[in-house]
Formats: structure tokens, sequence, C-alpha cells
């Protein structure tokens, strides 16, 4: 565990499970697939972006979550920023998708 | 892949200790279209006066196993929920259930060549899933499981690992202990590292697919470790649990 | 609204101390925990102290910065509060050490047009607050939790605590309160919370 250094995130997440330790606490974008798919009705996690801060691409699997505040954030495993926010809402969903610079949608049928 | 995620009734049918403090949970689901390996549900549990939690579990059970599905959970002691589980649910309650969900760290037999899987504790859930599937599936590419354990007695799903891999289907499994070694050990002892890792996909080359799941620390250090030895980067599938495991 | 399936059995991590005269102190749709949960929208900040630095500018006619030495020389003292966030806990008297708001305006000279302060901090988390509802010894910046020194993972080494609104406004890693004339949506406030966050009014998200 490191906690002096701030891009190794097992620091913090140590210090968080230490008070919410329960298990599958999923970290990475896989943990929003489920919230995604209601809002998007299809499969969101193997989707790329293009974070708007730095450039990178990653699929949205590959982003770091944060999703036991008041919604759920997911950010450039490179430069740190927020490329995706959703919160839910009793009446709504609500997605700023502005730290994308683009998500990509492929449209032929996937094999298998 | 579109699928409509409301919350259905599962009901729980065997319940399976593989460690001492991890459990395994069959719930029979008659709308369940089915699944693929890698996947995970989510499970709602609401108190009597309205609280909720949610949870996310990855599918421990192959998709040729029509109309249920296996969760395995580890019980952590302060834990919300898993304590829960362990503690209160018997086989006839009913859980609220919700999926399958994921489609990028996902494996099914189209996908060719050599499999590498790489697991930290719990995370050895979904790979578990594409090992039960490929062992129905009859598939002959090669494929290894590195799995990282604190001890032996905490090594999940451990006499079905040891059938599997002496089955002559090409399946290897290599231990890791991290923590504690039994008298007589062969295996690994130490967290995974990249000597490691080169030494287990050293026969399996570079043209297939790996998984890797557990702890952000591990899936990390063998991640970075993979793309070092020339593992393309977009064939290495990633999904980080917290902390808890190894 | 159909009625929702309830577990057998399932209670949640929640203390036995429901109901009776706690029930007063337990805002609309609160669980009382005797946790207390981290939540975060990003990774930690770390930044040193001798980095650090709280400061108040905008609408001021002088802004003023203190070093963390010249922070604590400020007069503090100790606050026992209630606090609730928005995904529903509550958790009864938390016992914090900080500076009172009052404190740190007293510093300034506000601009009459001001009305607003916008709290920002270390990761750029943003919320924004009424003048009015920050003064009065109504909000104050912490950095003592428990008799100890506020942890990073809860905010430390300073943060923003509003009581009387969800958690969501006490800002974590609070750097500056910059001084406005007009309203500006935060963080959460600008992505479907509600912009005043009175938990009494469980005034959670827009529209509430």
């Amino acid at each position: 565990m490191n906690e002096s250094n701030p891009s190794d995130p097992a620091g913090e997440l140590a210090g968080e499970a230490a008070r919410d330790p329960d298990a599958e606490m999923m970290v990475d974008g896989n943990a929003a697939a489920g919230v995604l798919a209601a809002i998007f009705g299809a499969e969101m996690t193997a989707v790329p972006g293009r974070c708007a801060n730095c450039g990178h691409v990653h699929r949205i699997a590959e982003l770091q979550a944060y999703v036991r505040g008041p919604g759920t954030v997911l950010r450039c495993p490179d430069c740190h920023e927020v490329v995706l926010r959703v919160v839910e809402t009793t009446e709504a969903t609500y997605v700023d998708a502005r730290g994308a610079a683009y998500l990509v949608f492929e449209r032929r049928e996937r094999p298998g | 892949m579109a699928r409509t995620l409301d919350w259905q009734l599962a009901t729980v049918g065997a319940i399976r200790d593989e460690t001492p403090t991890v459990r395994s949970f069959t719930l029979a689901l008659p709308g369940w279209d089915g699944h693929r390996a890698g996947q995970h549900v989510d499970l709602r549990f609401t108190a009597e006066d309205g609280y909720s939690v949610e949870r996310s579990y990855s599918i421990a059970s192959e998709p040729e196993r029509i109309g249920e599905i296996d969760v395995t959970v580890e019980r952590i002691p302060d834990g919300e929920v898993s304590p829960f589980l362990h503690d209160v649910v018997v086989p006839g309650d009913r859980l609220e259930v919700r999926g399958p969900i994921g489609g990028y760290f996902v494996w099914d037999t189209s996908m060719r060549g050599p499999l590498l899987l790489v697991a930290g504790g719990s995370g050895v859930v979904p790979l578990m899933a594409m090992v039960r599937h490929r062992a129905r599936s009859g598939d002959a590419a090669p494929a290894r499981l590195l799995f990282s354990s604190r001890t032996s007695d905490e090594i999940i799903y451990r006499d079905e690992l040891e059938r599997l891999s002496s089955a002559g289907t090409g399946f290897g499994v290599f231990h890791t202990l991290t923590r504690e070694q039994p008298p007589g050990w062969i295996g690994y002892a130490r967290r995974i590292d990249e000597r490691m890792l080169a030494e287990v996909l050293e026969p399996l080359g570079a043209e297939g697919w790996t998984f890797i799941c557990g702890p952000t620390a591990l899936v990390e250090t063998a991640a970075n470790a993979l793309v070092r030895l020339g593992i393309p980067a977009d064939r290495v599938r990633t999904e980080r649990f917290g902390p808890t495991g190894t | 609204m159909t009625d929702r399936f309830v577990t057998r059995g399932f209670v949640g991590r929640r203390g036995s101390d429901q109901g009776g005269d706690l029930s007063s102190r337990t805002p609309p749709g609160q669980y009382l925990t005797r946790d207390f949960p981290v939540l975060s929208a990003g990774p930690t900040p770390r930044t040193p102290l001798d980095r650090w630095s709280l400061s108040i500018d905008g609408l001021v006619k002088a802004p003023v910065s203190w070093t963390w030495e010249q922070f604590l020389a400020l007069p503090a003292r100790d606050w026992t509060v209630d606090i609730s966030c928005v995904t529903k806990w509550t958790k009864l008297d938390m016992r914090w050490r900080g500076v009172s708001v009052d404190t740190l305006l007293e510093a300034i000279d506000l601009e009459p047009s001001a009305a607003f302060a916008i709290a920002w901090s270390d990761g750029g988390y943003t919320t924004n607050l009424p003048l009015a509802d920050v003064l009065n010894n109504q909000a104050f910046v912490a950095f003592e939790y428990d008799g100890k020194p506020l942890a990073p993972e809860h905010g430390g080494p300073a943060r923003l605590v509003v009581p009387g609104r969800y958690f969501w406004k006490s800002a974590k890693w609070i750097r500056g309160l910059r001084i406005q004339d007009r309203d500006e949506p935060g963080f959460w406030e600008s992505l479907g919370y509600h912009n005043r966050g009175d938990q009494w009014r469980e005034e959670r998200y827009s529209g509430d």
C-alpha cells in the first residue's frame, strides 16, 4: 500500500475498504456497466472514448470508476480528469459526457 | 447486445462452501436468457423499512448451464452484505437479480487463440466461468490460470481446478501463495511479478487473449508487465475489484 | 409506484438506535449510521502542507490567503453536529474542530454585490452556497475529526462543513471560497442535484 503516491489508487482504496470493506467492490468502468446499459439500452463497457483533456482513448471498462458517492464518476486512467458523470435521481438519469471528446459505437455485428 | 435490465426474482438453490470464508450460491432464474463468461449480475437487498443496497457479483458458472447461475461471495467481517449472504440466506430464499451485465470483460471459445487468466483472490470468479465454459465446450486451445491466494486453505475452487488441470485438455493452473505455504509446497510463493508471468506465459505466446481480475494493485502490476513482455495491450482485458482478496 | 420486494432477513449495517427521540433528529428519508462512510468522486488529493493554502477571493476588496500555519493560528472551536449525506445516511453527534467561516470572512471586506460563495477544492470539486447559508456559525472549515487530524480520505487536511445541508455541500479538500454576485452550480448541483440541498426539506434533486 503506497499512500504517498497520488496516482497509486491502492492507498486510498485500502482506506476506503477499511470503512466499507464489503467484497465485490469493482472499481473500474465495469462497475458502471449496469447503470450505463440501463440508460443506453446497450452494452457500453467496450465502447472506446477519447478523453477531452489529454486525448488518450480508453474503453469505458478501463476508466477509473468512483461509484459510491452521489453519482458515478468515470475518470481517465492517464490524466485522472472526469470523462463521464452519471446521476440517477428519482425522476431521471443525468449524463455529462463533456469529458469525452467522442465515444465510438461500432456498427458491425460482433462475431460470436 | 441489447438487454432489458429489469430486476427479476431468483430462488436460492444449492449453497456450497468453497473455503472457510467463501461460499457459492446457485440462483435459479426462470426468465434467464443466458450469459457470457466474465459477465456479472447486480443483486439488490431491501430491508423492511425500504432501505436498500446493491452489489455486483461475477457469475461463476458456465453459460452452458441453463436457467441457473452460480455466484461466489467472500465473507467480509465488517461488510454490509456478505455477512447477510453467508449467515442468513438459506435455500428457498428469493433474491432480486439484474443482468447479465458486461460486454468488455467476456470470453467465449469464438475468441481464438491461447488463453491466459490471471487472478487474485476472489478475482478468480469471473475467470472460473471462462474455465468452465472452455471445459464444457471441449475447446482445445491451450489455457493457463495464474492464481494468487494468501494461503492454500484460501484457494477458491481448488479441487475443481486440480481436476480440470489433470484432465489432459491443455489447461494448466499455476498457484502462488503470498502469505504462507504448506510444507512441501512447490508452487510460487510471492506476489505476481513480471518474471512469474514470463514463465507462465512462455508456452502460450502472444497471439491469444489475457484476462486479469483481482485487487487493483495486482491487476495493474500484471497488465503492465504483460505489455512489457510483448502482449498487445488490446488483447489484455482487466477487471479491478477492491483490495479484498490477496 | 410498485411495492418493493423485501429481502427476507436483510437489515443492513445501520445503528439499532432508530426511532425514539432520535427519529426527530433524523431528516426525512434518512437512515442513522454509526459508520463514517467514505464517498468520493475522484482520487484523494495529497497536497503537502507546505504547499497548501486557503484563500478567499472574488468580490472582496482585497483577496486573502492563509498558509497551513497561519490557518491553524486562527481562532478555532469544537463543533458537535449531525451530518446527513444525500445517499441516505445520517450520523449524529459528529465531533469536529475547525474555524468558523465567519472568522475567515472577518479578514476580508465583501463588495456590496457579493451574494454567493463557491467553495473549490483540490481535485476540481466545487459546490455553491448563498452567503446567507454560511454566515452566523452555519459553516466552518474543519481540520480535526473525533479528536484527530482530519484523514485524507475524509477531506483532510481541511474540509468545509455545512451541517444544515446535505454533505455534498461540505467540500472535502477545500482550498478556497470564491465570492460572486451570481450563483454557479457546483459539481453535483450541475448534474441533477438540488441547488440548495436542505436535508430537512428533503431537497435532494433539482425540482424537489
